[in-house]
């Protein structure tokens, strides 16, 4: 039988590729910086010493640390969240948006760019706080409909008012436009997905949010199995069905709604990512989730990577090239797993 | 072991089931045979607690829908006709699942009786060299085998069967039945099965129940229950007569 838990060496490998990516990353962009030269501004700016470089620091410690942390954090969350929703939903074209509180999150950030929302407390997460907000009333709405309309919460119906409200929400983010014509460049690059900017602040919330959702998730590994091979065989087996999907949903849609506050809706990661590491390591998600939390990292960060420099100094929305990516890794996966 | 009283369910205005009762004891087989819509799969939907229902449900003497899902599924297990298992599990993990119940929870260390009951379940079913394959690779007929080793790992004292045979050909309906006949022959434990194959439930069934639009026709012992004025009132011709036609065929070769 195969082996259920990560091996330490899988986890090392893992590990590894992860930090590769990450150092990568730091030291590349705009103007490269060597690795020694990396690893001396971090060190100074752990121990409290005066920074030699002043250019290198501000370029590392302001601007691209932030940022990577970001991707990486973006990129883990997005993953797992795809991986948990194709389990739970047993389809493999299920990805957080199905559920629609991308969506939410997305109209709450169009409209605090749209009519200018800020928070009095924190000025500089206006977009974030709106997103969020916007998230959880998403959540609560859509969930209250599934509830109403079916109590055992059955995958289609899940599906179905994703799909619905993803629509509504659609058309109420184009009247927004509408009202905001001087701001559809910011917010189309918005949507377009994008974590410019990204600051340390951004990072803690994304690293705490992850670290509870996230276990929340893997918690429910032996579950999310059970509901892979057929919602039947979960009930008969004795999962409590109701409870698993709803603390997964909830999971899903907080991870989610922080996400796309932070770096607006980044296409295809949770989607692909997932697809990708199930012919890595199956389809068992006690090693399925942990390791598309490590891949999605590694993708977002290259992703990230190439929009920084592909057409440098102009920057590409981190989306279009997760799009582009994705599209392609697709439609591979597909023809393979067709051709057997 | 189960009892089932007043048992009724109704979709809006539609009722499938009305005010149906009977009991099963240990070492009993009970057949649940009538035509199609009369309610048979729903009668075991309502006892897995998978369809809502009005009357009493008791497993071991208790209210089923007070049970905890982990605890009823120690008590019952189900095998239903079809299965469409999402990603390309292995027979090995499909049949480890059974032992959801069984264990205490994801930090729990490693339970050897989990893997014993596994080990055993996959051995009676025929599939310890098949436990590292794809299970998207199988027949319907060995799919079949998979989920049967998977109750089997789940060791219920009740073991409830939608049409298992359903869409197999004769040689995995023999084996489907053998293997369960031999599962029962274990002190403690009894079958309900919603069986369409009357010379099947003939030959496994102790005891059988006959239903016809929702109600009881007869329930009882099998041989008593399947006679031919019951069967000719619910299937509406002659059951006896058609099926020996169908057997004379064979006679002479």
């Amino acid at each position: 039988m195969k082996q259920e838990h990560f091996r330490a060496w899988e986890f090392a490998a893992f590990s590894a590729v992860t930090l590769a990516a990450l150092c990568l990353c730091v030291c590349v962009g705009s103007v490269n910086i060597s690795l020694k030269d990396t690893l001396l501004v971090l060190k100074n700016a752990v121990a409290g010493l005066p920074q030699g470089n002043a250019t290198a620091s501000t370029i590392l410690l302001s601007v691209r640390l932030p940022r990577v942390l970001c991707v990486a954090l973006s990129g883990a969350s997005l993953a797992l969240c795809g991986a948990a929703m194709q389990g739970l939903l047993k389809n493999p074209l299920a990805d957080s948006s199905t559920l629609g509180v991308s969506s939410g999150a997305a109209l709450g950030a169009v409209v605090a760019i749209a009519f200018g929302i800020q928070l009095p407390a924190l000025p500089i997460a206006g977009t974030m706080g709106t997103a969020i907000v916007f998230a959880f009333a998403s959540m609560l709405g859509i969930l209250a409909l599934a509830y109403k309309l079916d109590y055992s919460l059955s995958t289609n119906t899940i599906i179905l008012i994703g799909v619905v409200f993803s629509m509504f929400v659609s058309s109420a983010m184009s009247v927004v436009i509408t009202f905001a014509a001087d701001k559809v460049q910011q917010i189309t690059f918005w949507t377009m997905g994008s974590l410019q900017g990204s600051s340390y602040f951004n990072a803690a919330v994304l690293g705490v949010t992850l670290l509870l959702c996230g276990g929340v998730i893997l918690l429910q590994s032996r579950e999310l199995n059970a509901f892979a091979v057929g919602e039947d065989t979960a009930n008969h087996i004795g999962v409590h069905v109701r409870r698993t999907k709803l603390l997964v949903l909830i999971a899903v849609s907080v991870l989610i709604g922080v996400c796309v506050s932070i770096g607006g809706t980044i296409a295809f990661v949770g989607l692909i990512t997932p697809h990708g590491v199930r012919l890595l390591v199956g389809p068992n998600h006690k090693r399925l989730l942990p390791a598309s939390c490590f891949s999605g990292m590694i993708f977002l960060l290259l992703a990230d990577l190439i929009a920084r420099t592909i057409l440098k100094p102009v920057e590409l929305p981190i989306g279009v090239v997760t799009s582009f990516i994705g599209a392609v890794v697709f439609v591979l996966i597909f023809y393979r797993a067709r051709k057997g | 072991m189960l009892e089932v009283k007043d048992l009724s369910v109704r979709y809006g205005q539609h009722t499938i089931l009305d005010r149906v009762g009977f009991s099963v004891r240990e070492g009993q087989w009970l057949m649940i045979v009538g035509p199609n819509g009369a309610g048979k799969s729903t009668a075991l939907s309502a006892i897995s607690q998978t369809a809502p229902y009005t009357g009493k449900i008791l497993l071991g003497g208790r209210d089923s829908a007070k049970w905890k899902p982990a605890a009823r599924a120690k008590y019952v297990g189900v095998l239903t006709q079809n299965h469409h298992v999402g990603y390309s599990f292995s027979v090995g993990e499909v049949v480890k699942l059974g032992r959801y119940a069984h264990s205490a929870g994801m930090f729990s260390a490693k339970n050897s009786d989990d893997a014993q009951a596994v080990e055993r379940a996959l051995e009676i079913t025929g599939l310890t060299a098949q436990q590292g394959q794809n299970v998207l690779t199988l027949s319907g007929g060995e799919l079949q085998r998979v989920f049967l080793a998977q109750v089997f790992a789940q060791n219920p004292k009740l073991l409830l069967l939608d049409e298992p045979t359903n869409h197999l050909d004769l040689v995995y309906q023999k084996q489907i039945f053998s293997l369960v006949s031999q599962w029962l022959k274990q002190p403690g434990r009894a079958v309900v099965s919603v069986v369409h194959d009357l010379s099947l439930a003939r030959a496994y069934g102790s005891h059988a129940l006959l239903l016809h639009q929702g109600r009881c026709v007869s329930q009882g012992e099998a041989k008593s229950v399947l006679r031919a004025e019951n069967l000719n009132a619910v299937y509406q011709m002659d059951v006896p007569a058609w099926m020996q036609g169908l057997f004379a065929q064979w006679q002479g070769e």
